[in-house]
């Protein structure tokens, strides 16, 4: 289920590169998991539906602001397997707090 | 009149004590007397205006505290208010009708002196505007007997940020101290990375922890992840205090940050504030956390 809900949203461009476009709105990122192998670089095109968002992976460093109408890359290699969160990290309001989702990451 | 110790016992405490800081001789900035200790009452995360199952007596909890500070063997000197006063609403005016009725409540508090300072609930969705309309500044320091006070904003900037302007009024604050003042700082979130995770952190907490490094007698109180927490950075100790609307899991204990779900057979299980005396010229705080299970509101400050 979950690899047909992504399939959608991958692109493989030149580089090898996994690409992952993923939206977040109040109070939800979409999809919300995320499949990755390891070593392989991965770029997450996130955009934001209605208002300024985050996208916080503390596992792997990574916090990004994310403005409405606009598309933030975030190109990362998942060097280790596991589940990860990720979470919005720009307050948005009574929902903020469970905005987040799971990069599980395979060998 | 209750004893100290009589008191602990009516709440349920069981007297439960931390003592932090550090041992050691060193040289007051200030002249202070035996006469000058004291101590002050923190109560954290009211989240007033929230309202669902895991905490179904919400409307009651933060009178009841009130009136449990209220009946303390001894007055505080002051109460210290540790952010998310309210609870988050996208209603600007309802924002601020929360504002006005956690004013309301909190003045039946017996102690005059009472510090405040935002949650992200309270500023993160306007930058502080409804909050330094109701309760005024949202950094800012004071003296009390010998003990400097810096209160730190990571809240209004809504990623959790002190900022550059923020960490430089600090470090100009901070500067006519002695390295071995005693200095506390209250603030919402914890500046340390607890766990980035459920966004327990400040983004530039470092920053703050790295310019409190200079001295050596320096205690933080903050709240937002409604539990008791202590933790040392360095020569820091750093004082996470419990909730008064509900309780959050262990950092990690479980997939997602979700509040404890309220026990109906032990109502308040989990809830509370503390007092911190100033134990040893406030190179030691003794920390006391009163619980809110099983307490009643007194009908005079009832809701409804």
């Amino acid at each position: 289920m979950i690899s047909l809900l992504l399939a959608a949203a991958i692109l493989v461009p030149n580089d090898g590169a996994q690409v992952i476009q993923l939206t977040a709105k109040k109070f939800e990122f979409s999809p919300a998991v995320i499949e990755l192998r390891v070593g392989v670089p991965v770029v997450l095109e996130v955009s934001s539906l209605d208002r300024k968002h985050g996208f916080a992976l503390p596992d792997f460093k990574i916090d990004e602001q994310i403005e409405a109408g606009g598309v933030t890359r975030i190109r990362f290699v998942p060097d280790r397997a596991g589940s990860f969160a990720f979470h919005c990290s720009v307050f948005c309001g009574s929902g903020h707090e469970d905005m987040g989702g799971t990069i599980v990451v395979k060998p | 009149m209750k004893t100290r110790r009589e008191f602990i016992q009516l709440l349920g405490v069981g007297g439960a004590v931390f003592a932090s800081g550090l041992a050691g001789a060193c040289t007051r900035i200030l002249k202070r007397t035996e006469a000058d200790d004291f101590f002050f009452v923190q109560l954290s995360d009211t989240h007033w205006g929230f309202q669902g199952p895991p905490n179904p007596d919400a409307e009651n909890t933060l009178r009841k505290a009130v009136a449990a500070v209220n009946a303390l063997p001894r007055d505080p000197d002051f109460v210290v208010f540790t952010g998310d006063l309210t609870h988050t609403t996208d209603d600007d005016s309802e924002r601020r009708r929360r504002m006005r009725e956690f004013q309301s409540i909190v003045s039946g508090l017996r102690v005059q002196t009472r510090w405040f300072m935002p949650g992200e609930h309270d500023a993160s969705l306007d930058r502080g505007k409804a909050y330094e309309e109701s309760f005024g500044r949202m950094h800012y320091s004071f003296d009390h007997k010998g003990v400097h006070f810096a209160v730190l904003d990571n809240v209004s900037d809504p990623a959790a940020v002190i900022g550059d302007a923020q960490i430089d009024w600090l470090r100009s604050d901070l500067k006519p101290l002695a390295a071995d003042a005693p200095i506390v700082i209250f603030t919402h979130r914890p500046l340390f990375d607890l766990y980035p995770q459920w966004d327990w952190s400040t983004k530039d907490g470092g920053r703050a922890i790295d310019l409190l490094q200079h001295w050596k007698n320096v205690t933080v109180f903050y709240g937002h992840i409604h539990q008791e927490h202590h933790f040392m950075t360095g020569q820091i100790a750093h004082h996470a205090a419990k909730s008064l609307i509900f309780p959050l899991p262990p950092a990690g204990s479980q997939p997602k940050r979700a509040p404890v779900p309220w026990d109906a057979a032990h109502p308040g299980r989990g809830l509370g504030f503390r007092d911190a005396v100033d134990a040893d010229r406030a190179r030691s705080w003794r920390l006391t956390e009163y619980s809110m299970e099983g307490l009643a509101v007194p009908a005079a400050a009832r809701a409804g």
